[in-house]
């Protein structure tokens, strides 16, 4: 019993992390439309953030809580520029977009290279993450898993908030379901687009933030998560953020599942399978937007 | 030639009813024309009888029930339609669409063989819709107009019995509209057709029957004169919009 | 017209044998040879990626997948085959946690296996996979996201089961290719012009897929796949051929990668390489027969001769060639071409000029 209760913790960590990762990309990706092969590296800046944060600020806890809005600025900020100098020239040429922004990602990974060298950098984790709890003997919960979810989780409410109840929001929504009809009724489409951007990529800054309480961080680090962040993203469908949510959460609590009772590996590689079988089922996605165009 | 019947066809978006109930019969060799305001559901009927969106009821061509098959069989049963903003290949010749269109019947050997000769079908349709002298141009540098009949002649090729066109002369000029027409006639030959239009000259100058759809349904239908004269019809065109 | 195009063709398949079999063995050295070989069999997969991206808009970023499958499959039955008949290879030998060999290994001790299997196994693979997530209209960003997953899966794969794929290290130290000595260089010349003429003939099985009628329906799909079912096809099955062949041709290529150039691992077939079959035939210009050829052996030979000396700039310039190309020069490096070309006065002017528009109502009169 403990030991399902166990794995299912770290299911759901695991989904946390997933879901972290795919936030910022539910929000470019499957609001916009724009598939930014860079999301990774986005990630890897927030993490490189508290790597040079912890220089000027010793103190691993206070870091960490001014590397969070830190983080979200530099890799928004990223984000912007990104859309500003590229992507707004390809919207109508989404795969393209792809290619275009993983020339980006190599760039940026060589300069993270150059700046701060190839191999992985540790960050300090604060000492109240350190520890565990313990539920009973066999079931103790990491403190910094635990950090993570609770993370994940007001990065979710906070979003939600904001696409639902701000005017930025309705602006971000409308835009999505209908651009030319959002345009003509005054709303500045390339603003919006800019700012969509800002939020999605700060976002990865965030996961890069809480990617440094899990292991060392290296140049490399943003090919390694992007894959799954987008079968999130791809499997929760397009312009849902619940999908993505429950995508992440399934996903992660599956490959714990199937991690105990094989191998890393074939989890991963059973996770993949499950997705591909996933979208014979709902070709879409999980939720699905419903439009009219013929391609 | 065969009819087409459509029996209590719905189709519903989200709880929303875009065609609600619809009874239709297309005598065989019929052109029919299906008006109605912006939004009656007339584009998703024919959606519908397309296999484009999810429907119930029943549509029936010949002795063939059309719903629940996917689009590319229903295509190859001899239904063909156009769209309302004209789809052609854009970056294939005028030749290239058509022998495309026409070859939808054709086995692997051929297609992975060079067209060596203009088939004797598409040669007609170049003919027929005037495009002969373009037939080596990318199609998408033709005028609107000559799209609307590519893809007229897309159908012809294709040898359909039901021809569904939608919207096939919104945009053109006086001339293209008259055009069209007369290639309306000589396809309707051994075809039955229905078309939708908002263009009321055009439908009073080329319909044989017509059907009044509004919020879904069926309000009226007979020849042009009965329909006009409908005051159903009076209302909905004049009264609401 | 027909005549002028097989004319040409015929023409370029010449000069393109002549270069490759005659030109480049005297002018190179060994070593540039076989550099040479294994830039060819990095074409082989360009031209796949040409003709199911470029004409069919299926951008595929796992071709790794199915050049490691040709790969490992060659790669295999060369071990068995050095091993002797009844022996395992020797890195399980090394590693002593098996008594036999995997039931899996055994087919592939045979060449009336293993060579078929090559192509095969990886058309096998693209088949299963692309009937599966064609027939259900998964496409554009939504299908390469799933290939390069793909592509992630297998690297996982491989690499977690270092048993009996030898993991990170993959299959390496090769002796013997049906027989003959790699060492010996008259033998790695052979593999050469193996490679240089499976390279032509895929030339001419993809331009045949491009110039017919199928090559047509192709575009058409691309384009516009809706309409395409509108006229009675169905599109899954036109994506179906163009993906599953390209899956061959990338399972050729990595089937004589392995004797070419002595190695299959992980890092030759993830994600990152798979990505990097595309860089080329977007430089070389996407939709076009040999623009994907010379771009990857371009873009190949440039990585060989900067890598080693500029890791960094190489990296560098490799984005800046994903930026450049892929966001301002779409068409790749043949449209600069063909720019250049239509400054010229076209060789003969007869077709040019179009005979004036003929109304239907005028036809009809
Ligand atoms: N995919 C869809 N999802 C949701 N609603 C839809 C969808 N397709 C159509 N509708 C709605 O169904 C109704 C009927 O639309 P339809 O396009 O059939 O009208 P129409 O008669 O062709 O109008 P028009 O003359 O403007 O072309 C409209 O209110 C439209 O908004
Ligand atoms: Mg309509």
């Amino acid at each position: 019993m403990t030991v399902i209760v166990s794995q299912l913790f770290t299911g759901v960590s695991i989904g946390a992390v997933l879901l972290l990762i795919a936030l910022g990309l539910s929000l470019t990706f499957g609001q916009m439309g724009v598939i930014n092969m860079a999301h990774g590296e986005f990630i890897m800046a927030g993490a490189y953030t508290v790597y040079v944060l912890q220089k000027v600020i010793t103190d691993a806890g206070w870091s960490l809580f001014v590397a969070l809005p830190l983080a979200f600025a530099v890799a928004g900020l990223m984000g912007v520029l990104l859309e500003v100098l590229l992507i707004r020239r390809l919207y109508a040429r989404p795969l393209d977009t792809l290619l275009v922004t993983w020339g980006v990602s190599l760039i940026l990974q060589q300069l993270a290279r150059d700046i701060f060298g190839a191999p992985n950098v540790q960050t300090r984790a604060p000492d109240f993450l350190t520890g565990n709890i313990k539920i009973t003997d066999d079931l103790v919960l990491s403190n910094n898993r635990l950090f993570i979810l609770t993370l994940a989780l007001a990065a979710v409410v906070a979003l939600t908030v904001a696409l639902r109840y701000t005017s930025l929001g309705r602006r971000i929504r409308a835009v999505v379901q209908n651009r030319d009809l959002a345009a003509v009724s005054g709303i500045a489409t390339g603003r919006v687009d800019r700012l969509t951007f800002f939020i999605g990529s700060g976002l990865a800054g965030v996961a890069g933030v809480a990617l440094t309480l899990l292991g060392p961080i290296g140049p490399t680090m943003g090919t390694n998560v992007i894959v799954d962040a987008f079968l999130v993203v791809v499997a929760g469908g397009i312009g849902h953020l619940k999908g993505s949510v429950i995508v992440a959460f399934a996903l992660g609590t599956l490959q714990s599942l199937v991690e105990y009772s094989t191998t890393v590996s074939v989890a991963k590689v059973l996770v993949f399978v499950a997705i591909v079988a996933f979208l014979q089922w709902r070709p879409q996605g999980l939720f699905t937007l419903r439009t009219r165009s013929l391609a | 030639m065969s009819g087409l019947v459509v029996r209590d066809l719905r189709v519903v978006f989200d709880g929303f009813a875009a065609v609600d109930g619809v009874d239709l019969e297309v005598a065989p060799g019929d052109i029919r024309f299906l008006i109605g305001p912006n939004g009656a559901g007339k584009t998703t009927l024919v959606d519908a009888v397309t296999g484009l969106v999810k429907a119930t009821g029943s549509v029936r061509f010949g002795d063939d029930e059309l719903l629940g098959r996917p689009v590319h069989r229903i295509a190859r049963m001899g239904v063909g339609r156009t769209f309302q903003t004209a789809t052609v290949f854009e970056e294939l010749t005028v030749l290239q669409n058509l022998d495309i269109a026409a070859g939808a019947g054709r086995g692997a050997l051929t297609l992975l063989r060079r067209r060596r000769s203009v088939p004797v079908s598409v040669e007609e349709a170049l003919e027929t819709i005037g495009l002969a002298g373009l037939r080596d141009k990318p199609a998408g540098a033709l005028a609107h107009g000559q799209k609307q009949w590519l893809e007229i002649g897309m159908l012809l090729v294709q040898d359909v019995k039901l021809l569904l066109l939608d919207e096939p002369v919104a945009g053109m000029s006086h001339d293209e509209r008259d055009a069209t027409g007369a290639l309306l006639r000589v396809v309707s030959a051994d075809r039955t057709v229905v078309v939708i239009e908002h263009d009321m000259d055009f439908m009073r100058s080329f319909a044989n029957t017509v059907t009044v759809l509004h919020a879904g349904k069926v309000l009226s239908e007979g020849s042009v004169a009965q329909v006009q004269a409908d005051p159903a019809v009076q209302q909905v065109y004049l009264g609401v919009s | 017209m027909t005549a002028r195009y097989s004319w040409r063709a015929g023409v370029g398949f010449a000069v393109g044998a002549v270069l490759l079999f005659a030109v480049a063995p005297v002018a190179l050295s060994d070593f540039r040879l076989s550099l040479l070989a294994k830039y060819l069999c990095l074409a082989m997969v360009a031209v796949g990626i040409g003709l199911a991206w470029g004409r069919g808009g299926l951008l595929t970023l796992g071709q790794g997948v199915f050049f490691g499958l040709g790969g490992y499959a060659m790669a295999m039955h060369m071990k068995l085959a050095d091993a002797g008949p009844g022996e395992m290879p020797d890195f399980m030998q090394l590693y002593g946690q098996l008594d036999a060999l995997p039931w899996w290994w055994r087919p592939f001790a045979s060449p009336w296996f293993a060579l078929p299997a090559t192509v095969l196994l990886p058309m096998l693979v693209a088949f299963l996979l692309g009937s599966l997530v064609f027939r259900r209209r998964v496409r554009g960003a939504y299908f390469a996201i799933l290939s390069q997953a793909l592509a992630a899966a297998m690297v996982i794969l491989l690499i977690g089961q270092q048993g009996t794929t030898g993991g990170t290290n993959g299959l390496t130290d090769f002796q013997g290719f049906f027989g003959y000595d790699l060492d010996d260089p008259v033998n790695q010349r052979m593999v050469y012009f193996i490679v240089a003429g499976v390279l032509l003939l895929l030339l001419a099985i993809a331009r045949q897929l491009m110039l017919s009628r199928y090559g047509e329906l192709l575009v058409a799909v691309r384009d516009s796949e809706e309409r395409v079912r509108f006229l009675g096809y169905n599109p899954a099955n036109v994506k179906l051929v163009a993906y599953v062949a390209a899956a061959g041709m990338a399972g050729l290529a990595g089937a004589l990668f392995v004797p070419a150039v002595g190695i299959i691992n992980p890092a030759l077939i993830g994600i990152v390489p798979s990505i990097e079959f595309v860089i080329g035939v977007a430089v070389g210009g996407r939709a076009t027969l040999l623009g994907p050829v010379l771009g990857a052996v371009a873009v190949a030979w440039a990585k060989t001769a900067l890598s080693e000396e500029f890791p960094a700039a190489w990296t560098y310039l490799q984005g800046l060639l994903f930026v450049l190309v892929v966001a301002f020069l779409p068409g790749g490096l043949a449209s600069l071409v063909r720019m250049v070309r239509r400054r010229r006065p076209p060789p003969d002017p007869a077709p040019v000029s179009p005979a004036p528009v003929v109304s239907p109502q005028e036809v009809r009169a």
